[in-house]
Order: C-alpha cells, then structure tokens, then sequence
C-alpha cells in the first residue's frame, strides 16, 4: 500500500472519527430537540431560556465561590453550597425578626416607598454576605488552614465534614429547624407580559396576552445584581492590589510569600469573596424560589460547582459561562427531554464537555507539577 | 517462604476465630440482631473500601463512583433474586449471566484486538466497546427469555434452599461482573482525565445511576424496583458467613495483586507517572485494571448489602453517601489494607450503632452534629489515618532484599 495515502481504516483511527462521530450524534440529538421545540412554540421556549437564565445567573455567583477557592487552595471546597444556605436563612432572620428591610421606614418615615424597599433589600442582602464572609473565614482558620501542608484529600475530607456539620447543626431545633419555611420577600412580586403588542403588568386577575413572554422583577433584579456583582468581582481580581496578589497566589504560592504576600490572609480573604457571593446568592435563591430548608444548599451547591468545572474550574468567566449553560440545561431538559432526568442530562453535559476539552471550556491545560 | 505462610496461618486462623466468636455470640443471641446488622454493614464497607482504595490510595485515581458501582450491584442482584423468590421465574439470573458473560468475552476479545491499534483514541474505542456491549445484551435477553424456563425446572428441581442460595451466589457474583463492565466501559474515556476532573466525572456518574434508580420503575422498565419509594421484597440471606468469607477472599485477592507484578505497576502509576511510563508501564492499562477491580469489588458488596435488611432505596446511594467510603479509607490510612478494614468496622460501629444508642434523651438529632465533629477532629489530629501505614504481617509488602555489601563496593570504588 501507498505509505503517503492511508487506507480509511487508518483514516477513522487517526483522526478520531468514531469517537467524534458518538459525541456528535449526541449534539444532534439534543439540537434536533432544541430546534423543533424552538419552531414549535417559540413563545413557550423563549419562556424557558428566561427562566434558565435566572437560574444561571443564581448559578454563576456560587459557582464564582467554588472556582475562586479551586483557584487559589486547590480545594474542592464542599462547605460552600452550605454556606450558600446559611445566606438565605440569615436573610430570612433579619427579614422576618429584624425587619431590616424596612430600617428606614422606621428612621426617616417620611421617604418613598421604592427608596425603602431598594436600600432596605440591600443592607438585607449585605448583612447576609457579611455573616457568610466570617462564616467562611472561621471555617477556613479553624478547618482547612491546619491541614495546608496535609495531603490533599485530607482537607477534602474535612470539607465534606464541614459540609455535614454546618446541614446538620443548621437541622437543629434551635438553629435554623428541619423545616421547611417559606420565605418572606422584601419586594413584592411584579410580573411583565412581554409580546410584540408591548408589555403589559400582570396581577389583578388579568389573563397574560396570547404570545407573551412572562419575565418577573425578580429576574430582572437578580440579573441586575448578579451583573453587579460579577462586575464588583472582576474589579477586586484584576484592578486592586488584593486582587493582583490574589493572583499571585493563585499562581505560585511560595513565590507570592518572597515577594512579602501574607499568603493566609489572602487565602482567607479569597474564602471571604466567595462566601459573601454565595450569601447574595442565598439570598437571590430564596426570593426567587421561596422556600428555604437546611438541605436547600446542597443540590444548588453541586450544580455551581459542575457549572465551575465546565466552565474551566479556576477561571472566572468560564464559571459564569458554565453558569449559564447549567440553567440552560436544566430548565430545557426539564422542558423538553425529561423532567426527572434533568439532572441526570447535566451531568452527562459535564461528562461529554470534559470528554472533548479535558479541562473545562475556559480551562487552562493542567501543568506538570514541578 | 517459611516466615510468610506462618503470617499467612495467622491471618486465616485470626479471620476464622472472630468468625467463630462472632457467630457464636448471635446465635446464642448475645448479640442481638441490631448489632449482627451492623457488623454485616461494617463488612460491606470493609469491601466497598478495600475497592476504592485500589484506585484511589493505591492507583492515586480519585474516584468518587464506587458508590453509583455499589448501587449497580446492589439493584442487579436484588433484581435476580426478586424475580426468584417472588415470581418464581430465573429469568433475572440467566439474562444477567448471559449479558455479562457474553459482553465480557466481547471486551476481552475486542480488547485483544484493539490494544494493538496504534493511535486509537479512548473514546473511539468506548464507542466501539459501547455497541458491542449493547448488540450483546439485547441478544441476551432474547436468549435468556428462551432458556428461562429449561433453567427455572433445573433449579427448582433442587430443594428450595439450595436453589435460593445459588440464585443468590451467582446473583451476587454476577452483578458484581455486570458493574466491572460498567466501570470498564465508563472508565475507558474518563480515566484518561486529570485527576480531579476525573473525580468529578464519577460523581457525575453516581448522581446519574441514583437518578435512573429513581425513575427505575418509569424509565427503565423495572416495575419492582419501584423507583423512589423502594424496592422491598428482597430475600434477606447475607449472612455473617456470607460477608466473612467475601472479606476474606477480597483481602487476599488484593494482598496478591498487590505482590504480584501487576500490583507493582499500579502502586508506580500513583508514585510517578512519568516515571511508570519511562520504566514500559502501560499507564492507561493499569488505571483501567485497578479501577475495574475496585469497581467488582463495589458491585460484589452492593449485592451482598442489598440482601442484608431486605430493602433498597435510591437515596441510600446519594451521592452524600458516596464520600463515605472515601472517609473510610483516609481514616484507615490511604493504602493501607488493615486500616481500611479497621476504620470500616470503626465507621459502622460508630455511625450506626454508637451514635444511634448512646447519645442522650432528647439529642437523637445531634447524630449528624456528632459526626463530622469526629470527623473533623480526627482528621486535624491524624491526618495520615488512624493506622498510618501499619499493616498486619500478612498484608505486608514484601520489599526487596537490600543489596548484599559485596555488590556495593565496586561500585562506591569506581565512583
């Protein structure tokens, strides 16, 4: 045979076309649902996408805390999901028994209502990202900075057995109870019609219009806010001197400690960021799916953590990228494939992206450790 | 040679006297059956653990899917032997016998020949693997269905009992197979993955068989597994005996790999990669035989957990639970056989029985409070394990003699 034309055996195995051809058939499937779905009742899919982008941007802030922690520790950090949870309750406590929402009110009643509401909302929200940021440094002191120089897995463990501790101890009667509670929202609840004809507000018992997108004020306020945040974030990383040694950190540890960084602190306050994000997402969640109970951080922790791995586990934008598709993918599974394997459908995303790019999709090739 | 089978005497005779200590003690009823329950646990997880610690503290792969592997085993052979006791029928046994039979001999032959392909990219091979496995298996169950009846009047000529406990053996065994082939074909393109990414794949992997098992009764057509309410009905006939003499012939299997060339091998992939590939070790080849093994050995204690209290739900293999193995083997000391078997009784011990029991009137609830405590104490105290690295003579590595002085000094002359 002709060395310079190879057979199409040779050809198939050379280039890979078996394992191309199954990951593509996959994609086509998935594309084939997507389309028909699209053309069958674009209003109802549009609907979805909504929904799935309000649940990708909740995604994207805890997914920030996991991917900034990995970054900088190595540290598949399980605690944080509960972290999240502790958010949303601490939101709920000073909602319903410090009636922090309406301090104002009380100090200056003569404002408007809306000036209220927003700076009420907002010291909520940073009460709880402030209790989760010490909460997530105590946690850091006393668990995983002990165990720095242990074999990785040992902080892995303790992670999980912080994870444990914080559902459990939060499970107690006298701490968050096993409850159920349905959460009380700062805001009332506006929603929109959106259709070509205009936008029309809902409520007082009025049908939506044929063909209309529903979109809510609180997808719009967790949009806004995570945009905000996200924008916050990418500032402190790149334009600030914690940032820049966040970096250095994150790049060579020993390296960071000769140049005069404190490389703990700055680990801790890496824990801190992430943490505050995950308690602004606790919050954002609850509002957005009111009812919060002491297991409400696990599943949300675990899809931010894959969207973080999808995304390139490490890097900032591809979390919220990750982020993204995570919501995507659920709310259209659900919509769309199966509802009871919408979960099951995310995983497999995650396993087929890192089938194709073994690092995530903004991930970095891993280094050879020196 | 003397000094080893003298270690080997003893680890026989120490298995056979707790045995027989054990079992005396629950047949004069002095253990009740709450504790007998609990031992039975506790050795479940001595090989669930000795299996994930073949691929993760003595392979270095970090695998957190042993416990979606466990669930496979526990459903499959649940399933077989359900089908025995209630319908009568052996047409779970000989399906599974047959799909893990055939497909077996269809990856060994296909692997025969692929190895051999230069180039061939894991996940063209996967795919390849994937068609054949599934071609073989809806065959199966064709031929399966015709031969159930010849098989159901060939057992059910032995006295029931009997016939119960070989529906239950093979049951257990091949289910264990049937999760081996699984973990092969799954392990085939993700094992190629760096070592947390490969992690996270098999976590994905165990929520995915959790969810399946959830929706077992809708989406796969299992209607007596009952999807997340439960599948009850389940013989229970892991006995003390059972889980013995599986403890056993899975520390000893082990411990043989483990001396043998090809335990070498996997032990050098952990060590150093790059090192194992410039000393001719087949890398990807040696993940794959330690992952799979570890993966039969889930398989095998899934079917024998699945026979202990006669139920199974599909959140007893959350992926929560899945690091519990993972804890397991860190407090035995990774790599470590005896630590593995130690801190699994200590687990299910501690979990199950102490903490059920003996907390205070009124603090029932603080069990999972008291839990990561532990294991957070535990783990900033000794972070290497309990054990470290002891092992029991048996278990030893047989390291090799150091060199003879006389060897040594020409060279140190020359130099």
């Amino acid at each position: 045979m002709n060395p310079t034309t190879p057979s199409l055996v040779q050809q198939v195995i050379q280039k890979r076309w078996l394992g191309k051809a199954f990951i593509l058939l996959l994609t086509l499937l998935a594309a084939w649902r997507i389309v028909t779905a699209l053309l069958e009742n674009p209003t109802l899919f549009l609907q979805q996408v909504v929904n799935g982008l309000q649940l990708g941007f909740v995604y994207a802030l805890i997914a920030l805390g996991y991917t900034m922690v990995y970054g900088i520790v190595r540290l598949i950090n399980f605690a944080h999901g509960d972290v999240f949870m502790v958010g949303a309750f601490v939101s709920y406590y000073s909602i319903t028994r410090f009636q922090l929402h309406t301090w104002l009110a009380r100090l200056a009643p003569g404002l408007p209502e809306g000036v209220v509401l927003v700076i009420g909302a907002l010291t909520v929200m940073a009460v709880s990202m402030a209790a989760c940021a010490i909460l997530a440094i105590v946690i850091e002191r006393v668990a995983y900075k002990p165990l720095r120089n242990a074999p990785r897995i040992s902080a892995l463990i303790t992670a999980i057995g912080v994870s444990f501790f914080l559902e459990y101890f939060a499970a107690l009667q006298f701490v968050f109870s096993p409850n159920f509670i349905t959460y009380k929202r700062p805001i009332q609840v506006v929603t929109w019609a959106i259709s070509p004809n205009g936008i029309t507000t809902l409520g007082g018992g009025n049908a939506p219009p044929e063909g209309s997108i529903l979109f809510s004020n609180i997808a719009l306020i967790i949009i806004l806010t995570s945009i905000a945040l996200m924008l916050g974030l990418q500032f402190i990383v790149k334009q600030t001197r914690i940032g820049k040694a966040m970096r250095t950190v994150a790049y060579d540890k020993q390296t960071a400690r000769l140049m005069g960084i404190n490389a703990d602190a700055i680990i801790s306050i890496t824990f801190a960021i992430g943490a505050a994000l995950a308690g602004a997402a606790g919050m954002l969640y609850a509002i957005a799916f009111p009812q919060i109970f002491f297991w409400m951080g696990i599943i949300p922790g675990l899809k931010a953590f894959v969207a973080a791995v999808l995304g390139g586990i490490g890097s900032i934008p591809g979390a919220f990228i990750g982020a993204l598709i995570m919501g995507q993918a659920e709310v259209l599974s659900a919509a769309y494939i199966s509802t009871p394997l919408r979960d099951a459908i995310a995983f497999s995303i995650l396993i087929i992206v890192l089938l194709v790019r073994p690092t995530g999709i903004f991930g970095e090739p891993e280094r050879e450790k020196a | 040679m003397n000094k080893m089978s003298k270690s080997t005497l003893w680890f026989l005779g120490g298995s056979l006297l707790v045995y027989v200590v054990l079992q005396t003690l629950v047949s004069t009823g002095l253990l009740n059956s709450f504790w007998n329950t609990i031992i039975r646990l506790g050795g479940v997880m001595v090989i669930v653990s000795i299996g994930l610690n073949l691929i993760y503290g003595i392979n270095g792969q970090f695998s957190l899917g042993q416990w979606g592997f466990y669930a496979i085993g526990a459903y499959a052979a649940a399933d077989v032997t359900y089908r025995w006791s209630v319908n009568k029928s052996a047409d779970g046994l000989v399906v599974l016998m047959l799909a893990t039979t055939l497909s077996a001999i269809a990856i060994l032959w296909l692997h025969k020949r692929l190895s051999k392909v230069r180039g061939l990219d894991s996940l063209s091979a996967f795919t390849i693997y994937l068609t054949a496995t599934v071609l073989l298996s809806a065959l199966s169950v064709q031929i399966g269905m015709a031969l159930t009846p010849v098989i159901t009047s060939l057992l059910t000529a032995l006295p029931a009992a009997i016939a119960m406990q070989i529906v239950y053996l093979l049951a257990v065994l091949f289910s264990a197979v049937l999760a081996a082939e699984i973990s092969y074909l799954f392990g085939l393109p993700i094992l190629a993955l760096g070592s947390d990414y490969f992690g996270i794949a098999t976590l994905g992997f165990t929520i995915i068989v959790k969810i399946l098992l959830d929706n077992s009764d809708s989406l796969l057509g299992f209607v007596e597994m009952k999807g997340a309410r439960g599948m009850v009905g389940i013989p229970k006939l892991t006995s003390l005996f059972w889980v013995f003499i599986f403890i056993v012939a899975v520390v000893i299997v082990t411990r043989n790999l483990l001396r043998s060339s090809y335990g070498r091998a996997i032990l050098s992939v952990r060590e150093d990669e790059i090192a194992a590939k410039a000393m001719g070790i087949d890398i990807a080849e040696y993940k794959v035989i330690a992952f799979v093994l570890g993966s039969f050995f889930a398989g095998l204690a899934g079917g024998l957990y699945a026979h202990i209290n006669g139920f199974l739900h599909p959140d007893t293999f959350n992926f929560i639970k899945s690091f519990d193995p993972m804890i397991v083997i860190v407090f035995g000391g990774l790599g470590s056989i005896t630590g593995t078997v130690f801190a699994s009784f200590a687990w299910a011990l501690v979990l199950e029985g102490v903490l059920r029991l003996f907390l205070p009137e009124g603090f029932e609830t603080w069990r999972f409070v008291v839990y990561p405590l532990l294991l957070l104490i535990i783990m900033l105290l000794r972070p290497k394990g309990i054990l470290g690295d002891f092992e029991i003579p048996f278990l030893r590595q047989v390291l090799p003699q150091p060199r003879k002085k006389e060897q040594n000094t020409p060279a140190e002359a020359n130099a």
